[in-house]
């Protein structure tokens, strides 16, 4: 008697913990395959912005010493390897402060056929860099704490997973586009 | 002759494409011409009566540093008006691949254009990817001068094409006889350094490091450096109990520029590469500073092989700290390599250079009808 109760007691407890465990390794699971998707949508607006950056310096609309600094500088973010990724891309930010940010740089574009629809584009591309760092970033605090856990590193819930990494950058946009 | 000389870099900062066009357009003044300098300089900085400000220049990333460029529409119109009210009759632009006003005056200007192009480098990525943009502009150029064959190779690598070789000059005057400054050398212990602190090309690291391992065996040695930069960053790099054996002057005038030069036991030219000729050297080789540079193709060529300066290890801190020692402990050895100096630098005098650049503009100019606003830019 005392030793059935004992069993399913056991048992029960076993059965919760298991529960319990492949909840916390489903969770994980859900959170990597969030970081890895807030991951591809951060490397695709970069890449766009880096594309839209160079379009804009190809254009002819601006003078040459403009379309080589940024062309240069779109350059080195589109090319950078992993580890120098974060300064080349805080450098095109700066570059694209330094270009958009001149006098009259709105209105010099707006007399050209295609300048409007440039600027609009280098608008939400350098929005969208804000926004999916954000989201990556958040993605990275979160998968981090729940790597952490106690339960989590005992078992290696998180299998080989690598321990996400923040991506710092300067991203602040040009005070003409961020007035928008 | 009407000249028009185009400076890309900020006026009153110290540098070496500056030094090279406020000297070239003084030697050509000297000479006879009429010349008119347009360069980007801060609002209230002194200009002489020959140049002309292009408005403020503006710090961007570019080419794996930070540079101070100017570039953009107002910049183009400033450039625009200056030549059309300038009627040169011809225009002679510096770096005009760096995208700063030498590029913008050759998209902006028609007629017979002489470019110099002082910059060189390994390999730079900006540059390849630019080089198609840079044609057209580039193309308008009808005579180019490199300063140097590193400049040269470059200009060949990366954008084409071949230029003739005239070297910087230095005014050997200007730096042969100078005060020292007061409490410094030439006592027998102090090395000397001249250019900015923030620019890692310069090498100021590895001089630094060089000092620290001089200053621990030798109790007199010291420190004297002079440029812009970060001061409190510099000190940062060394032990607290050797700040005051360093002397930070800063930004220097010219005048206070001569008397460093003779100042100092060793003048140390610690660069890492990149520098197409090195102004600074034939600086201090007029002033007959001692000298020990780093064993660039540039500086071994100035110094002759070793002749008229040591050379060590580029960026090796203990090859520096070795050959400063036996310099310092060598009087007779530094007042040879003085003299040879003195020597060595006088067909880098300036009065020689400009005689060669006037010939090529003379070159371009037959039977043109000088430059002109180009109505296409």
């Amino acid at each position: 008697m005392t030793t059935t109760v004992l069993i399913l007691v056991v048992g029960v407890i076993v059965v919760l913990t298991a529960v319990y465990i492949s909840w916390r390794a489903g969770r994980l699971d859900r959170l990597h395959i969030r970081l890895e998707t807030a991951q591809a949508a951060l490397d695709a607006s970069l890449l766009r912005r880096a594309a839209v950056c160079l379009e804009l310096a190809g254009s002819r609309i601006l003078d040459p010493a403009t379309s080589l600094v940024l062309a240069a500088a779109a350059h080195e973010a589109r090319t950078a390897g992993l580890d120098e990724r974060e300064h080349a891309e805080s450098d095109l930010s700066r570059t694209l402060r330094a270009v958009v940010d001149q006098d009259r740089f709105r209105e010099r574009l707006a007399e050209h056929p295609t300048g409007p629809e440039l600027l609009e584009e280098l608008d939400a591309a350098v929005a969208k860099v804000v926004y999916s760092r954000r989201f990556y970033n958040n993605a990275v605090d979160v998968t981090r704490t729940a790597q952490r856990r106690w339960l989590a590193r005992t078992l290696r819930l998180a299998g080989h997973t690598e321990y996400p990494r923040f991506f710092e950058i300067d991203d602040a946009p040009p005070a003409v586009l961020a007035a928008e | 002759m009407r000249i028009g000389i185009v400076c890309p870099y900020t006026w009153e900062v110290p540098g070496g494409v500056q030094a090279h066009v406020r000297d070239l357009a003084e030697a050509l003044i000297a000479d006879g011409h009429f010349v008119s300098v347009m360069a980007p300089a801060g609002d209230d900085a002194p200009l002489e009566p020959y140049v002309v400000s292009a408005g403020r220049a503006v710090p961007v990333p570019y080419n794996g540093s930070v540079a101070r460029l100017a570039f953009g529409f107002l910049s183009a119109g400033r450039v625009r008006k200056w030549i059309r009210e300038g009627r040169f009759d011809v225009l002679h632009v510096h770096e005009p691949a760096v995208p700063s006003l030498g590029l913008l005056a050759c998209w902006v200007a028609r007629g017979p254009i002489v470019g110099t192009f002082h910059a060189s480098y390994e390999r730079s990525r900006a540059m390849s990817v630019a080089a198609p943009m840079l044609q057209s502009a580039l193309e308008k150029i009808t005579a180019r001068i490199a300063v140097s064959d590193a400049a040269r190779k470059t200009l060949v690598e990366h954008l084409g094409g071949d230029a003739v070789l005239i070297p910087n000059g230095v005014t050997v005057s200007r730096y042969a006889e100078a005060e020292p400054l007061p409490g410094w050398g030439p006592d027998g212990g102090v090395i000397g350094f001249l250019g900015r602190m923030d620019e890692p090309r310069k090498g100021l690291p590895v001089l630094l490091a060089a000092f620290e391992i001089l200053a621990e065996e030798r109790p007199d040695v010291r420190l004297l450096i002079a440029g812009p930069g970060d001061a409190a960053d510099v000190l940062g790099r060394l032990p607290e109990r050797l700040h005051d054996r360093v002397g930070l002057l800063g930004m220097v005038s010219e005048e206070d520029k001569a008397r460093a030069y003779h100042s100092v036991d060793v003048f140390c030219a610690p660069n890492l590469g990149g520098e197409s000729f090195g102004i600074v050297l034939t600086e201090a080789m007029s002033a007959g500073a001692p000298i020990l540079a780093s064993d660039i193709p540039a500086f071994r060529r100035v110094l002759g092989d070793g002749q008229a300066g040591a050379l060590f290890a580029t960026g090796d801190p203990a090859a520096l700290a070795k050959e400063a020692a036996r310099l310092l402990d060598d009087p007779g050895r530094r007042a040879k390599l003085s003299d040879e100096a003195r020597q060595a630098v006088r067909k880098y005098d300036w009065s020689t250079v400009a005689r060669d650049v006037s010939r090529v503009y003379e070159t371009v100019t037959d039977a043109t009808a000088g430059v002109v606003e180009d109505d296409a830019s």
